[in-house]
Protein backbone atom coordinates (compact mmCIF):
# COMPACT_ATOMS: atom_id res chain seq x y z
CA UNK A 1 0.00 0.00 0.00
CA UNK A 2 2.82 2.42 0.84
CA UNK A 3 4.08 2.24 -2.74
CA UNK A 4 0.79 3.16 -4.33
CA UNK A 5 -0.38 6.02 -2.12
CA UNK A 6 1.29 9.36 -2.59
CA UNK A 7 2.90 10.67 0.56
CA UNK A 8 0.84 13.84 0.62
CA UNK A 9 -2.46 12.02 0.49
CA UNK A 10 -4.47 11.21 3.55
CA UNK A 11 -6.32 7.98 4.03
CA UNK A 12 -9.42 7.60 6.15
CA UNK A 13 -8.73 4.62 8.35
CA UNK A 14 -11.66 4.78 10.74
CA UNK A 15 -14.99 6.45 10.21
CA UNK A 16 -18.69 5.80 10.13
CA UNK A 17 -20.45 4.42 7.08
CA UNK A 18 -21.51 6.91 4.44
CA UNK A 19 -25.25 7.64 4.49
CA UNK A 20 -25.66 6.82 0.80
CA UNK A 21 -28.58 7.90 -1.34
CA UNK A 22 -31.20 9.79 0.66
CA UNK A 23 -33.40 11.12 -2.13
CA UNK A 24 -33.96 8.07 -4.32
CA UNK A 25 -36.25 6.90 -7.10
CA UNK A 26 -39.36 8.42 -5.54
CA UNK A 27 -37.92 11.91 -5.96
CA UNK A 28 -36.89 11.06 -9.53
CA UNK A 29 -40.44 9.95 -10.25
CA UNK A 30 -41.73 13.07 -8.51
CA UNK A 31 -39.68 15.37 -10.77
CA UNK A 32 -40.46 13.36 -13.91
CA UNK A 33 -44.22 13.34 -13.27
CA UNK A 34 -44.20 17.07 -12.48
CA UNK A 35 -42.45 17.75 -15.78
CA UNK A 36 -45.32 16.06 -17.60
CA UNK A 37 -47.98 17.73 -15.44
CA UNK A 38 -46.75 21.27 -16.06
CA UNK A 39 -45.27 20.57 -19.49
CA UNK A 40 -48.59 19.66 -21.11
CA UNK A 41 -50.00 23.01 -19.95
CA UNK A 42 -47.05 25.01 -21.28
CA UNK A 43 -46.93 23.17 -24.61
CA UNK A 44 -50.75 23.13 -24.81
CA UNK A 45 -50.77 26.92 -24.41
CA UNK A 46 -48.20 27.23 -27.18
CA UNK A 47 -50.37 25.08 -29.48
CA UNK A 48 -53.50 27.10 -28.68
CA UNK A 49 -51.58 30.28 -29.49
CA UNK A 50 -50.41 28.89 -32.82
CA UNK A 51 -53.42 26.87 -34.02
CA UNK A 52 -57.18 26.84 -34.12
CA UNK A 53 -58.99 24.73 -31.52
CA UNK A 54 -60.61 22.69 -34.29
CA UNK A 55 -57.20 21.32 -35.26
CA UNK A 56 -56.91 19.72 -31.82
CA UNK A 57 -60.50 18.73 -30.99
CA UNK A 58 -59.82 16.93 -27.70
CA UNK A 59 -57.10 19.23 -26.33
CA UNK A 60 -59.52 21.15 -24.11
CA UNK A 61 -60.22 18.14 -21.89
CA UNK A 62 -57.25 15.84 -22.47
CA UNK A 63 -54.63 18.47 -21.60
CA UNK A 64 -55.95 19.09 -18.05
CA UNK A 65 -56.66 15.36 -17.67
CA UNK A 66 -53.02 14.42 -18.37
CA UNK A 67 -51.84 17.25 -16.11
CA UNK A 68 -54.22 16.11 -13.35
CA UNK A 69 -53.07 12.48 -13.49
CA UNK A 70 -49.36 13.27 -13.46
CA UNK A 71 -49.63 16.03 -10.88
CA UNK A 72 -51.35 13.57 -8.59
CA UNK A 73 -48.58 11.03 -9.20
CA UNK A 74 -46.13 13.81 -8.33
CA UNK A 75 -48.02 14.72 -5.16
CA UNK A 76 -48.47 11.09 -4.13
CA UNK A 77 -44.76 10.37 -4.34
CA UNK A 78 -43.91 13.66 -2.65
CA UNK A 79 -46.04 12.49 0.22
CA UNK A 80 -44.82 8.91 0.16
CA UNK A 81 -41.20 9.99 0.31
CA UNK A 82 -41.79 11.78 3.60
CA UNK A 83 -40.91 9.76 6.66
CA UNK A 84 -43.98 11.28 8.33
CA UNK A 85 -46.47 11.71 5.48
CA UNK A 86 -49.35 12.96 7.64
CA UNK A 87 -47.23 15.76 9.00
CA UNK A 88 -47.28 17.23 5.48
CA UNK A 89 -50.19 19.23 6.84
CA UNK A 90 -47.67 21.19 8.91
CA UNK A 91 -46.38 22.79 5.69
CA UNK A 92 -49.78 24.45 5.39
CA UNK A 93 -50.44 25.06 9.07
CA UNK A 94 -46.93 26.10 10.09
CA UNK A 95 -45.15 27.18 6.90
CA UNK A 96 -41.54 28.32 6.88
CA UNK A 97 -41.36 30.64 3.90
CA UNK A 98 -37.62 30.63 3.31
CA UNK A 99 -37.94 27.00 2.27
CA UNK A 100 -38.55 26.31 -1.42
CA UNK A 101 -40.23 23.09 -0.28
CA UNK A 102 -42.91 25.16 1.46
CA UNK A 103 -43.39 27.64 -1.37
CA UNK A 104 -43.44 24.79 -3.88
CA UNK A 105 -45.98 22.78 -1.91
CA UNK A 106 -48.34 25.76 -1.78
CA UNK A 107 -47.95 26.58 -5.47
CA UNK A 108 -48.24 22.96 -6.60
CA UNK A 109 -51.39 22.48 -4.50
CA UNK A 110 -52.99 25.62 -5.95
CA UNK A 111 -51.94 24.58 -9.44
CA UNK A 112 -53.42 21.10 -9.00
CA UNK A 113 -56.64 22.61 -7.69
CA UNK A 114 -56.99 24.85 -10.74
CA UNK A 115 -56.13 21.96 -13.06
CA UNK A 116 -58.88 19.92 -11.37
CA UNK A 117 -61.40 22.66 -12.13
CA UNK A 118 -60.25 22.81 -15.75
CA UNK A 119 -60.41 19.05 -16.07
CA UNK A 120 -63.97 18.92 -14.74
CA UNK A 121 -65.16 21.73 -17.02
CA UNK A 122 -63.34 20.30 -20.05
CA UNK A 123 -64.60 16.78 -19.36
CA UNK A 124 -68.24 17.66 -18.72
CA UNK A 125 -68.29 19.94 -21.77
CA UNK A 126 -66.75 17.30 -24.03
CA UNK A 127 -69.06 14.54 -22.83
CA UNK A 128 -72.47 16.16 -22.30
CA UNK A 129 -74.20 12.84 -21.61
CA UNK A 130 -72.11 12.07 -18.58
CA UNK A 131 -73.83 12.94 -15.28
CA UNK A 132 -76.48 14.89 -17.14
CA UNK A 133 -78.70 15.18 -14.07
CA UNK A 134 -76.01 15.57 -11.45
CA UNK A 135 -76.22 18.95 -9.77
CA UNK A 136 -72.44 19.37 -9.57
CA UNK A 137 -72.06 18.54 -13.26
CA UNK A 138 -74.80 21.03 -14.07
CA UNK A 139 -73.06 23.71 -12.07
CA UNK A 140 -69.74 22.94 -13.74
CA UNK A 141 -71.32 23.11 -17.21
CA UNK A 142 -73.04 26.37 -16.31
CA UNK A 143 -69.64 27.88 -15.49
CA UNK A 144 -67.94 26.61 -18.61
CA UNK A 145 -66.38 29.97 -19.44
CA UNK A 146 -64.36 29.79 -16.23
CA UNK A 147 -62.00 27.45 -18.12
CA UNK A 148 -60.82 30.17 -20.47
CA UNK A 149 -60.68 32.70 -17.63
CA UNK A 150 -58.36 30.68 -15.41
CA UNK A 151 -56.25 29.19 -18.20
CA UNK A 152 -53.86 32.19 -18.56
CA UNK A 153 -53.28 32.15 -14.80
CA UNK A 154 -52.66 28.39 -14.90
CA UNK A 155 -50.10 28.82 -17.69
CA UNK A 156 -48.37 31.55 -15.69
CA UNK A 157 -48.39 29.39 -12.55
CA UNK A 158 -47.02 26.39 -14.46
CA UNK A 159 -43.68 28.19 -14.78
CA UNK A 160 -42.85 28.55 -11.05
CA UNK A 161 -44.34 25.11 -10.36
CA UNK A 162 -41.93 23.72 -12.95
CA UNK A 163 -38.99 25.64 -11.55
CA UNK A 164 -39.34 25.41 -7.79
CA UNK A 165 -37.64 21.99 -7.64
CA UNK A 166 -34.55 23.67 -9.07
CA UNK A 167 -34.69 26.12 -6.16
CA UNK A 168 -34.97 23.23 -3.70
CA UNK A 169 -31.87 21.78 -5.35
CA UNK A 170 -30.22 25.19 -5.00
CA UNK A 171 -31.08 25.26 -1.30
CA UNK A 172 -29.60 21.76 -1.01
CA UNK A 173 -26.31 23.60 -0.93
CA UNK A 174 -24.32 20.52 0.03
CA UNK A 175 -24.70 19.13 -3.51
CA UNK A 176 -22.55 21.30 -5.71
CA UNK A 177 -23.40 19.42 -8.88
CA UNK A 178 -26.81 21.06 -8.80
CA UNK A 179 -25.93 24.52 -10.05
CA UNK A 180 -29.00 26.73 -9.97
CA UNK A 181 -28.89 28.37 -13.42
CA UNK A 182 -28.35 25.02 -15.07
CA UNK A 183 -31.05 23.29 -13.01
CA UNK A 184 -33.59 26.05 -13.68
CA UNK A 185 -33.11 25.65 -17.42
CA UNK A 186 -33.00 21.86 -17.23
CA UNK A 187 -36.36 21.86 -15.42
CA UNK A 188 -37.81 24.08 -18.12
CA UNK A 189 -36.46 21.93 -20.96
CA UNK A 190 -37.66 18.80 -19.17
CA UNK A 191 -41.17 20.27 -19.00
CA UNK A 192 -41.14 21.06 -22.72
CA UNK A 193 -39.74 17.60 -23.52
CA UNK A 194 -42.22 15.76 -21.33
CA UNK A 195 -45.15 17.99 -22.26
CA UNK A 196 -44.61 17.66 -26.00
CA UNK A 197 -44.02 13.90 -25.65
CA UNK A 198 -47.22 13.39 -23.67
CA UNK A 199 -49.25 15.43 -26.17
CA UNK A 200 -47.66 13.59 -29.12
CA UNK A 201 -49.01 10.35 -27.67
CA UNK A 202 -52.59 11.71 -27.79
CA UNK A 203 -52.29 13.68 -31.03
CA UNK A 204 -53.59 10.94 -33.33
CA UNK A 205 -56.51 12.93 -34.75
CA UNK A 206 -54.85 16.34 -34.65
CA UNK A 207 -53.75 18.19 -37.78
CA UNK A 208 -50.38 17.60 -39.38
CA UNK A 209 -49.29 21.19 -38.62
CA UNK A 210 -49.94 20.73 -34.91
CA UNK A 211 -47.85 17.55 -34.85
CA UNK A 212 -45.14 19.42 -36.71
CA UNK A 213 -45.09 22.00 -33.94
CA UNK A 214 -45.01 19.28 -31.29
CA UNK A 215 -42.04 17.71 -33.10
CA UNK A 216 -40.39 21.14 -33.20
CA UNK A 217 -40.81 21.65 -29.46
CA UNK A 218 -39.49 18.13 -28.78
CA UNK A 219 -36.49 18.70 -31.06
CA UNK A 220 -35.60 22.06 -29.50
CA UNK A 221 -36.05 20.80 -25.93
CA UNK A 222 -34.00 17.62 -26.44
CA UNK A 223 -31.25 19.53 -28.26
CA UNK A 224 -30.74 22.24 -25.65
CA UNK A 225 -31.20 19.91 -22.69
CA UNK A 226 -28.67 17.48 -24.20
CA UNK A 227 -26.21 20.31 -24.78
CA UNK A 228 -26.55 21.44 -21.18
CA UNK A 229 -26.04 17.90 -19.87
CA UNK A 230 -22.93 17.54 -22.02
CA UNK A 231 -21.56 20.85 -20.76
CA UNK A 232 -22.21 19.89 -17.17
CA UNK A 233 -20.99 16.31 -17.58
CA UNK A 234 -17.67 17.15 -19.21
CA UNK A 235 -16.83 20.70 -18.17
CA UNK A 236 -17.98 21.30 -14.58
CA UNK A 237 -14.59 22.70 -13.68
CA UNK A 238 -15.88 25.47 -11.44
CA UNK A 239 -16.61 23.46 -8.36
CA UNK A 240 -14.39 20.96 -6.57
CA UNK A 241 -17.23 18.79 -5.31
CA UNK A 242 -19.02 18.69 -8.67
CA UNK A 243 -15.72 17.75 -10.28
CA UNK A 244 -15.17 14.96 -7.75
CA UNK A 245 -18.72 13.66 -8.29
CA UNK A 246 -18.34 13.59 -12.05
CA UNK A 247 -14.87 12.05 -11.88
CA UNK A 248 -16.48 9.15 -10.04
CA UNK A 249 -19.16 8.73 -12.71
CA UNK A 250 -16.68 9.18 -15.57
CA UNK A 251 -14.72 6.22 -14.24
CA UNK A 252 -17.59 3.91 -15.16
CA UNK A 253 -20.16 1.94 -13.24
CA UNK A 254 -23.93 1.74 -13.20
CA UNK A 255 -24.56 5.50 -13.17
CA UNK A 256 -22.27 6.04 -16.15
CA UNK A 257 -24.24 3.42 -18.11
CA UNK A 258 -27.60 4.83 -17.02
CA UNK A 259 -26.54 8.36 -17.96
CA UNK A 260 -25.46 7.44 -21.49
CA UNK A 261 -28.51 5.22 -22.04
CA UNK A 262 -30.64 8.18 -20.97
CA UNK A 263 -28.79 10.58 -23.26
CA UNK A 264 -28.96 8.38 -26.34
CA UNK A 265 -32.49 7.04 -25.80
CA UNK A 266 -34.09 10.16 -24.46
CA UNK A 267 -32.31 12.98 -26.23
CA UNK A 268 -30.26 12.00 -29.31
CA UNK A 269 -32.68 9.53 -30.96
CA UNK A 270 -35.86 11.58 -30.28
CA UNK A 271 -34.09 14.71 -31.59
CA UNK A 272 -33.35 13.12 -34.96
CA UNK A 273 -36.79 11.49 -35.21
CA UNK A 274 -38.46 14.82 -34.38
CA UNK A 275 -36.36 16.67 -36.96
CA UNK A 276 -37.23 14.00 -39.55
CA UNK A 277 -40.89 14.22 -38.63
CA UNK A 278 -40.99 17.91 -39.43
CA UNK A 279 -40.19 17.02 -43.05
CA UNK A 280 -42.59 14.10 -43.38
CA UNK A 281 -45.33 13.26 -40.87
CA UNK A 282 -45.04 9.78 -39.37
CA UNK A 283 -47.33 9.34 -36.36
CA UNK A 284 -45.90 5.98 -35.27
CA UNK A 285 -42.29 7.09 -35.40
CA UNK A 286 -43.08 10.31 -33.56
CA UNK A 287 -44.87 8.37 -30.83
CA UNK A 288 -41.85 6.10 -30.56
CA UNK A 289 -39.68 9.20 -30.12
CA UNK A 290 -42.05 10.53 -27.45
CA UNK A 291 -41.87 7.28 -25.46
CA UNK A 292 -38.07 7.22 -25.75
CA UNK A 293 -37.88 10.84 -24.62
CA UNK A 294 -39.97 10.10 -21.53
CA UNK A 295 -37.86 7.02 -20.65
CA UNK A 296 -34.58 8.83 -21.30
CA UNK A 297 -35.66 11.86 -19.30
CA UNK A 298 -36.40 9.65 -16.29
CA UNK A 299 -32.95 8.04 -16.54
CA UNK A 300 -31.13 11.36 -16.89
CA UNK A 301 -33.02 12.85 -13.93
CA UNK A 302 -32.35 9.73 -11.88
CA UNK A 303 -28.59 9.87 -12.42
CA UNK A 304 -28.38 13.61 -11.82
CA UNK A 305 -30.35 13.31 -8.60
CA UNK A 306 -28.36 10.43 -7.13
CA UNK A 307 -24.73 10.95 -8.05
CA UNK A 308 -23.98 14.00 -5.87
CA UNK A 309 -25.31 12.07 -2.91
CA UNK A 310 -22.50 9.53 -3.29
CA UNK A 311 -19.89 12.11 -2.37
CA UNK A 312 -18.75 12.13 1.24
CA UNK A 313 -19.34 15.54 2.79
CA UNK A 314 -17.19 15.32 5.90
CA UNK B 1 -24.70 35.40 23.57
CA UNK B 2 -23.45 33.28 20.72
CA UNK B 3 -22.31 29.83 21.68
CA UNK B 4 -19.43 28.31 19.80
CA UNK B 5 -17.21 25.28 19.86
CA UNK B 6 -13.52 24.86 19.33
CA UNK B 7 -11.56 21.63 19.04
CA UNK B 8 -7.80 21.68 19.41
CA UNK B 9 -6.75 18.82 17.16
CA UNK B 10 -3.21 19.01 18.61
CA UNK B 11 -4.67 17.77 21.89
CA UNK B 12 -7.19 15.22 20.62
CA UNK B 13 -5.91 11.67 21.02
CA UNK B 14 -8.83 9.89 19.37
CA UNK B 15 -10.13 8.16 22.48
CA UNK B 16 -13.71 8.57 21.23
CA UNK B 17 -14.84 9.41 24.74
CA UNK B 18 -16.82 12.36 23.34
CA UNK B 19 -18.49 10.10 20.80
CA UNK B 20 -19.58 7.65 23.47
CA UNK B 21 -20.69 10.38 25.88
CA UNK B 22 -22.80 11.94 23.14
CA UNK B 23 -24.38 8.61 22.30
CA UNK B 24 -25.29 8.02 25.93
CA UNK B 25 -26.42 11.55 26.75
CA UNK B 26 -28.64 11.91 23.72
CA UNK B 27 -29.64 8.26 23.32
CA UNK B 28 -28.42 8.28 19.74
CA UNK B 29 -29.58 5.03 18.10
CA UNK B 30 -27.32 2.39 16.64
CA UNK B 31 -25.93 3.16 13.17
CA UNK B 32 -26.28 6.94 13.65
CA UNK B 33 -23.97 9.56 15.12
CA UNK B 34 -24.33 13.17 16.26
CA UNK B 35 -20.63 13.36 16.86
CA UNK B 36 -17.96 11.15 15.42
CA UNK B 37 -14.18 11.06 15.52
CA UNK B 38 -12.58 10.33 12.17
CA UNK B 39 -9.12 8.76 11.98
CA UNK B 40 -6.90 9.84 9.11
CA UNK B 41 -3.47 8.41 8.34
CA UNK B 42 -1.08 10.77 6.59
CA UNK B 43 2.28 10.04 4.98
CA UNK B 44 4.19 7.04 3.69
CA UNK B 45 5.40 4.20 5.87
CA UNK B 46 7.49 4.47 8.03
CA UNK B 47 6.97 8.26 8.16
CA UNK B 48 3.26 8.19 8.92
CA UNK B 49 1.11 10.02 11.39
CA UNK B 50 -2.46 9.59 12.48
CA UNK B 51 -4.76 12.50 13.16
CA UNK B 52 -8.15 12.55 14.80
CA UNK B 53 -10.94 14.90 13.82
CA UNK B 54 -14.14 15.14 15.88
CA UNK B 55 -16.99 16.08 13.55
CA UNK B 56 -20.34 17.46 14.68
CA UNK B 57 -22.90 20.06 13.62
CA UNK B 58 -21.26 23.44 12.98
CA UNK B 59 -24.26 25.47 14.18
CA UNK B 60 -23.80 27.81 11.25
CA UNK B 61 -24.84 31.42 11.53
CA UNK B 62 -26.34 31.08 8.06
CA UNK B 63 -27.51 27.49 8.33
CA UNK B 64 -28.69 25.88 5.06
CA UNK B 65 -30.62 23.27 7.07
CA UNK B 66 -32.67 25.96 8.82
CA UNK B 67 -33.37 27.69 5.51
CA UNK B 68 -34.61 24.57 3.70
CA UNK B 69 -36.68 23.11 6.55
CA UNK B 70 -40.31 23.58 5.47
CA UNK B 71 -41.78 23.51 8.98
CA UNK B 72 -39.06 25.15 11.13
CA UNK B 73 -38.21 21.86 12.81
CA UNK B 74 -34.67 23.18 12.54
CA UNK B 75 -34.58 26.58 14.17
CA UNK B 76 -32.25 28.97 15.94
CA UNK B 77 -32.21 29.36 19.68
CA UNK B 78 -31.36 32.76 21.12
CA UNK B 79 -27.91 31.55 22.09
CA UNK B 80 -27.09 30.68 18.46
CA UNK B 81 -27.66 26.94 18.71
CA UNK B 82 -29.36 25.43 15.67
CA UNK B 83 -31.88 23.25 17.45
CA UNK B 84 -34.05 20.47 16.07
CA UNK B 85 -37.60 19.71 17.15
CA UNK B 86 -38.36 16.15 16.12
CA UNK B 87 -42.07 16.57 16.85
CA UNK B 88 -42.33 19.05 13.98
CA UNK B 89 -40.14 17.19 11.49
CA UNK B 90 -42.00 15.79 8.47
CA UNK B 91 -39.04 13.66 7.41
CA UNK B 92 -38.45 15.22 3.98
CA UNK B 93 -34.66 14.95 4.43
CA UNK B 94 -34.18 18.38 2.87
CA UNK B 95 -31.85 19.30 5.72
CA UNK B 96 -29.72 16.23 5.03
CA UNK B 97 -29.38 17.35 1.44
CA UNK B 98 -28.57 20.92 2.46
CA UNK B 99 -26.01 20.44 5.24
CA UNK B 100 -22.57 20.76 3.62
CA UNK B 101 -21.01 18.92 6.56
CA UNK B 102 -23.13 15.76 6.52
CA UNK B 103 -24.02 16.43 10.15
CA UNK B 104 -27.70 15.48 10.02
CA UNK B 105 -29.08 11.96 10.06
CA UNK B 106 -32.48 10.34 9.93
CA UNK B 107 -33.15 8.81 13.32
CA UNK B 108 -34.16 5.21 12.56
CA UNK B 109 -36.35 5.04 15.67
CA UNK B 110 -38.39 8.20 15.24
CA UNK B 111 -38.05 8.60 11.46
CA UNK B 112 -37.17 12.25 11.97
CA UNK B 113 -34.07 14.30 11.28
CA UNK B 114 -31.67 14.71 14.16
CA UNK B 115 -28.26 16.18 14.85
CA UNK B 116 -25.96 17.64 17.47
CA UNK B 117 -27.65 20.42 19.43
CA UNK B 118 -24.56 21.31 21.50
CA UNK B 119 -26.55 19.47 24.20
CA UNK B 120 -29.03 22.38 24.32
CA UNK B 121 -30.91 20.72 27.17
CA UNK B 122 -27.76 20.65 29.31
CA UNK B 123 -26.75 24.17 28.32
CA UNK B 124 -30.18 25.40 29.35
CA UNK B 125 -29.50 24.00 32.82
CA UNK B 126 -26.11 25.67 33.02
CA UNK B 127 -24.13 22.55 32.23
CA UNK B 128 -21.52 21.94 29.56
CA UNK B 129 -22.23 19.59 26.64
CA UNK B 130 -21.53 15.94 27.44
CA UNK B 131 -18.61 15.72 25.01
CA UNK B 132 -16.86 18.66 26.69
CA UNK B 133 -17.22 17.21 30.17
CA UNK B 134 -15.86 13.81 29.19
CA UNK B 135 -12.81 14.90 27.16
CA UNK B 136 -9.73 13.80 29.15
CA UNK B 137 -7.40 16.33 27.50
CA UNK B 138 -9.81 19.29 27.29
CA UNK B 139 -9.55 19.39 23.53
CA UNK B 140 -13.20 20.47 23.33
CA UNK B 141 -13.70 24.09 24.29
CA UNK B 142 -17.22 25.45 24.49
CA UNK B 143 -18.54 28.86 25.36
CA UNK B 144 -19.77 32.30 24.37
CA UNK B 145 -17.77 33.64 21.46
CA UNK B 146 -19.28 37.10 21.92
CA UNK B 147 -17.80 37.32 25.41
CA UNK B 148 -14.17 38.46 25.16
CA UNK B 149 -13.36 36.92 28.52
CA UNK B 150 -14.72 33.45 27.80
CA UNK B 151 -12.27 30.58 27.48
CA UNK B 152 -13.17 29.98 23.84
CA UNK B 153 -12.73 33.65 22.88
CA UNK B 154 -9.36 33.81 24.58
CA UNK B 155 -8.31 30.53 22.96
CA UNK B 156 -9.27 31.91 19.55
CA UNK B 157 -7.32 35.11 20.20
CA UNK B 158 -4.27 33.17 21.39
CA UNK B 159 -4.30 31.06 18.22
CA UNK B 160 -5.13 33.78 15.72
CA UNK B 161 -4.10 32.73 12.24
CA UNK B 162 -4.36 29.06 13.11
CA UNK B 163 -8.11 28.85 13.73
CA UNK B 164 -10.04 27.17 10.92
CA UNK B 165 -13.58 26.21 10.03
CA UNK B 166 -14.74 23.53 7.62
CA UNK B 167 -15.70 24.62 4.11
CA UNK B 168 -15.58 28.40 4.67
CA UNK B 169 -16.32 28.85 0.97
CA UNK B 170 -19.89 27.73 1.62
CA UNK B 171 -20.54 31.02 3.38
CA UNK B 172 -22.41 29.30 6.19
CA UNK B 173 -20.33 31.04 8.90
CA UNK B 174 -19.83 28.00 11.15
CA UNK B 175 -19.60 28.51 14.86
CA UNK B 176 -17.42 25.45 15.25
CA UNK B 177 -13.70 26.05 15.02
CA UNK B 178 -10.58 23.93 14.82
CA UNK B 179 -7.03 24.60 15.91
CA UNK B 180 -4.26 22.40 14.58
CA UNK B 181 -6.23 21.24 11.57
CA UNK B 182 -5.20 21.22 7.95
CA UNK B 183 -6.57 20.54 4.52
CA UNK B 184 -5.97 16.84 4.95
CA UNK B 185 -7.96 16.64 8.16
CA UNK B 186 -10.77 19.09 7.42
CA UNK B 187 -11.37 18.72 3.68
CA UNK B 188 -13.00 15.39 2.74
CA UNK B 189 -11.85 15.84 -0.86
CA UNK B 190 -8.26 15.71 0.33
CA UNK B 191 -8.79 12.29 1.86
CA UNK B 192 -8.96 8.89 0.25
CA UNK B 193 -11.36 6.23 1.38
CA UNK B 194 -9.91 2.89 0.40
CA UNK B 195 -12.49 0.19 0.47
CA UNK B 196 -11.35 -2.68 2.59
CA UNK B 197 -8.78 -0.65 4.56
CA UNK B 198 -11.20 1.09 6.89
CA UNK B 199 -13.42 -0.17 9.63
CA UNK B 200 -17.19 0.16 9.41
CA UNK B 201 -17.24 0.65 5.65
CA UNK B 202 -20.59 -0.95 5.27
CA UNK B 203 -22.70 -0.79 8.40
CA UNK B 204 -26.19 -2.12 7.84
CA UNK B 205 -29.26 -1.64 9.99
CA UNK B 206 -30.16 -4.66 12.05
CA UNK B 207 -33.70 -5.84 11.47
CA UNK B 208 -34.81 -5.41 15.05
CA UNK B 209 -33.37 -1.89 15.29
CA UNK B 210 -35.32 1.18 14.37
CA UNK B 211 -38.85 2.27 13.76
CA UNK B 212 -41.02 -0.67 12.72
CA UNK B 213 -42.94 1.79 10.55
CA UNK B 214 -40.10 2.76 8.26
CA UNK B 215 -41.61 0.95 5.26
CA UNK B 216 -43.41 3.13 2.72
CA UNK B 217 -46.89 1.74 3.37
CA UNK B 218 -46.26 1.50 7.08
CA UNK B 219 -45.62 5.24 7.21
CA UNK B 220 -49.24 5.80 6.22
CA UNK B 221 -50.64 3.11 8.47
CA UNK B 222 -48.51 3.95 11.50
CA UNK B 223 -50.89 6.35 13.28
CA UNK B 224 -53.61 3.72 13.18
CA UNK B 225 -51.66 0.72 14.35
CA UNK B 226 -48.78 2.19 16.31
CA UNK B 227 -47.96 0.46 19.55
CA UNK B 228 -45.70 3.21 20.80
CA UNK B 229 -47.57 6.08 22.41
CA UNK B 230 -45.90 8.94 20.57
CA UNK B 231 -44.56 7.09 17.62
CA UNK B 232 -45.76 8.69 14.39
CA UNK B 233 -48.84 10.07 16.07
CA UNK B 234 -47.94 13.64 16.76
CA UNK B 235 -48.64 14.91 13.26
CA UNK B 236 -51.65 16.76 14.56
CA UNK B 237 -49.81 17.98 17.62
CA UNK B 238 -47.32 20.46 16.19
CA UNK B 239 -46.15 21.77 19.51
CA UNK B 240 -46.10 18.32 21.07
CA UNK B 241 -48.33 19.51 23.90
CA UNK B 242 -49.31 16.00 24.97
CA UNK B 243 -45.72 15.02 25.44
CA UNK B 244 -44.83 18.23 27.26
CA UNK B 245 -47.83 18.01 29.57
CA UNK B 246 -46.93 14.45 30.44
CA UNK B 247 -43.38 15.49 31.21
CA UNK B 248 -44.70 18.19 33.52
CA UNK B 249 -46.95 15.72 35.26
CA UNK B 250 -44.01 13.38 35.65
CA UNK B 251 -41.94 16.12 37.22
CA UNK B 252 -44.67 16.81 39.70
Amino acid sequence: MQNTIHATQAIVTLDVALPGIIWGWMITLNMWAKSIGTGVILVGAFLLYRHKKEEMPNLRWIMPLIAFVFLNIFLLFTLTDLHHPYRMVNIFLHPHWTSAITVGAWMASLFTGLITVMMLIGGFDAFPDIRRHCSIAKKVRANSTLYEKIFPFVVFLAIPVTLYTAIIMAEASARELWQTPAEVMQMMWAAFMAGSSALILVSGNWSKEVRKDLALVLAIATFFSFMMYMGEYFFSFKSAEAEATLAFVHSGGAYNTEFWFGMILGFVIPFFIAIGNMKSDNKTLLRFAAILALVGLYMAKDVWLKIPQLLNLS
Amino acid sequence: MKLGFLVDLNLCMGCKGCEVACKVENEVPLSTWRLRVKYIDIGTFPDTSRSFTPLRCNHCESAPCERICPVSALHYLENGIVNVDSSRCIGCAGCMMACPYGAIYMDPETNTADKCTYCAHRVESGMMPACVVVCPVQANIFGDIEDDNSHISQYIMEHQGAVQVRKPEKNTHPKHFYVGGGTQTLDPLAQQRLEGFGLFNNVTHLKHIGDPHEGVLDRFLAPFKSEEKYDNRSFVDFDNKDYKSELTEGDN
